[in-house]
């Protein structure tokens, strides 16, 4: 109950800074869906929206593309007005809109961009206003078209677009990382930018720095697994944490960014250290599981609790605790004598689900847990279905799956069931991570 | 006789039969005596000859077969000790196995375990690495764990059997590297698995005394 009128306030207050802002009234989150300051369409459907070919030069037709795309993997609004091979089936606007044309083709919202003097500048319309609702700059980097740096910021003004329309900021600006073969690869959350991030070796388990600028992953080296710290972009230095010998493996930092939780095991089964990283390198054991194994663990946002696999009922299941080892509970309730196998939480940004992964006829499937209600749903059957990540929307996940006959990279929208495939290559990537988002608001 | 000695016997008799042929020659006037050959005597020399002969080539023949015989020993012997050495380093890497998420210890797993106390006993200077691995089926991490746990336990048996536990080191490939690709309990089986390393100490094993 308090978390959630601690959630209202924030709203409460967020709404008040944003009214005071200097650019149009923003959309806010608001608990009755379909009603938005600035645009209005029906509640409970999803809105229609079109984009605009983008004036300005060369960079307009990847520019809509890339807008549309993201639109359209955000699962929140439909993508209208394009042909099958997703070209503009209106031209470039300019001057008046023609709102009665856009809404006879289902748009509620559209999206006009434009792109001068390394600006990418867009006007989101509400088309039963016919008027405009919002607009944004980007300023595009100095760096090359197409670039990586370059498609993040189209991938930013996207999420912008979806808040303004729907109230919920988009996970367009975002990447992935994920183990294949030897290394840490890293991807942008659309696909493209595949690249590795580290050099070859065994290696385990990437998560992300909750600022998005380190990542940490667990290596095999001479003396067992440890775990390394590095810059997000690859390059830099790798820090070995000081965990000390034995395995190491699975790191979560906190929401602070401050503590990294891994697994640690010598010759007693595994448990869970708390390690300070930044300052004293100060560590404390969190769990003591007795010679049982404890691994996987992820944090609540608020960083009071932590979830992770245990089997220290015999088979593995998902308990969670306070970080600081007091009140564990198991999460994933089983009947006696059943020898089920339930593992790899991963808690929902929005705090309200744990994700995770249960054995049945022998394969895993991803399936959720509400903590309100401890209510269990299942969202994958078809083929070997594990290791789901959050997305920032607290609403996708990115998961590995056989479902194609290969081990590939898929992201499943949880509230639609829609399933969209990340990655083709060979290699079996696995071990999945979504970043938090990457690009600030404009 | 070998079928040289016998020809080489039949030429020297020929040529002791030629030599000792008198020569047809016209009579000659009966003033003059010729030489009488005595074919005895010769015969009897081209036979001692020929005994010699078969005597150096029968002393031979022993010798050959004596030293083949040595040589035949000699190999048997190294032929044993290296089947010894190699039992002996294959008594030290000899895989155990293990049940679907256990990392208990069978009976099997413990008179594998069992045979290899004895030549760690017999070879102070000998170091070994566990190396746990797992199937597939179950999360990657959390194999690594379960791998782990799995060294840890037979080197929990070597060291309560009196082995140095300074001697033995733990690492964990969960199911990083399998010994088997393929999808059914044939393959997992194998899999579930502690690898044993010589890591020092394992160029010439002494064998224990029984």
């Amino acid at each position: 109950m308090r978390r959630r009128t601690a959630r209202m306030l924030r709203v409460g207050a967020l709404a008040l800074v944003a009214l005071g802002g200097a650019s149009a009234a923003r959309a806010q989150d608001t608990t009755q869906r379909g009603v938005r300051i600035g645009l209005t369409y029906a509640p409970g459907t999803k809105p229609g929206v079109l984009v605009l070919p983008a004036s300005g030069g060369l960079w307009g037709d990847s520019v809509r593309a890339i807008l549309q795309r993201d639109l359209d993997y955000g699962d929140r609004v439909t993508v209208v007005g394009a042909d099958s091979a997703g070209r503009a089936v209106v031209p470039p606007a300019s001057g008046v809109l023609n709102y009665q044309l856009y809404a006879k083709l289902g748009a509620a919202a559209v999206v006009q961009p434009s792109v001068a003097n390394g600006t990418l500048h867009v006007a989101v319309h509400d088309v039963a206003a016919a008027r405009v609702a919002q607009v944004f700059n980007s300023s595009m980097p100095g760096s090359a078209f197409g670039s990586p740096e370059w498609r993040m910021v189209v991938h930013g003004a996207a999420d912008e677009i979806e808040r303004a329309i729907t109230g919920v900021r988009g996970i367009a600006g975002t990447r992935i990382l994920f183990v294949q073969g030897n290394r840490v690869y890293v991807v942008d959350s659309d696909g493209a930018n595949l690249r590795a991030l580290s050099e070859g070796g065994r290696v385990l388990s990437p998560a992300w720095h909750p600022s998005g600028a380190q990542i940490a992953y667990s290596t095999l080296g001479g003396s067992g697994w440890s775990i390394v710290m590095r810059d997000a972009g690859g390059g830099g230095r790798t820090r070995t944490l000081p965990t000390g010998g034995g395995l190491n493996v699975t790191p979560a930092f906190s929401p602070d960014g401050r503590t990294l939780v891994y697994s640690h095991a010598d010759e007693q089964g595994s448990d869970l250290v708390a390690l300070s990283v930044e300052g004293d390198g100060s560590s404390r054991r969190v769990t003591v599981g007795r010679g049982t194994d404890n691994v996987s663990p992820t944090f609540s946002p608020d960083g009071r609790r932590i979830a992770f696999t245990s089997s220290r009922s015999g088979h593995p299941e998902v308990y969670i605790t306070d970080v600081d080892g007091t009140n564990a509970e198991l999460l994933t309730p089983f009947l006696a004598g059943d020898r089920s196998y339930r593992s790899n939480p991963d808690w929902s940004p929005d705090g309200r689900t744990i994700a995770f992964q249960s054995q049945l006829d022998g394969r895993f499937q991803v399936m959720t847990i509400t903590l309100r209600d401890r209510r269990i749903k299942q969202h994958t059957s078809e083929g070997v279905n594990e290791d789901a990540s959050w997305a920032p929307d607290s609403r996708h996940l990115v998961f590995t799956s056989t479902r194609t006959g290969t081990k590939q990279l898929h992201v499943l929208d949880t509230e639609s069931g829609r399933v969209r495939q990340l990655t083709r290559g060979g290699g079996g990537p696995r071990l999945a991570a979504w970043s938090p988002p990457l690009v600030r608001a404009p | 006789m070998t079928r040289v000695a016998r020809s080489a016997s039949l030429l020297v008799l020929t040529l002791a039969a030629g030599l000792a042929c008198p020569r047809r020659r016209p009579a000659p006037a009966p003033t003059t005596t010729q030489p009488v050959v005595n074919t005895d005597s010769i015969n009897a020399a081209a036979r001692a000859r020929q005994d010699s002969i078969d005597a150096a080539n029968a002393a031979r023949m022993r010798a050959d077969s004596i030293a083949r015989a040595n040589q035949a020993r000699i190999d048997n012997e190294r032929m044993d000790r290296e089947r010894m050495m190699t039992e002996a380093r294959n008594a030290v890497t000899a895989r155990i196995y293990f049940d679907y998420d256990q990392a208990e210890l069978s009976d099997q797993a413990r008179a594998t375990l069992d045979s290899k106390v004895p030549l760690l006993n017999a070879n102070t200077g000998m170091r070994i690495r566990i190396a746990g691995h797992t199937d597939d089926r179950g999360s990657d991490e959390y194999n690594l764990a379960l791998g782990q746990r799995r060294a840890a336990a037979a080197k929990r048996y070597l060291v309560q059997r009196g082995i140095d536990a300074g001697r033995i080191d733990v690492i964990s490939l969960g199911e990083e590297q399998p010994a088997s690709s393929g999808s059914d309990e044939s393959a997992w089986s194998q899999n579930r698995r502690a690898e044993f390393e010589i890591t020092a100490g394992g160029e010439s094993i002494v064998l224990p005394n029984r």
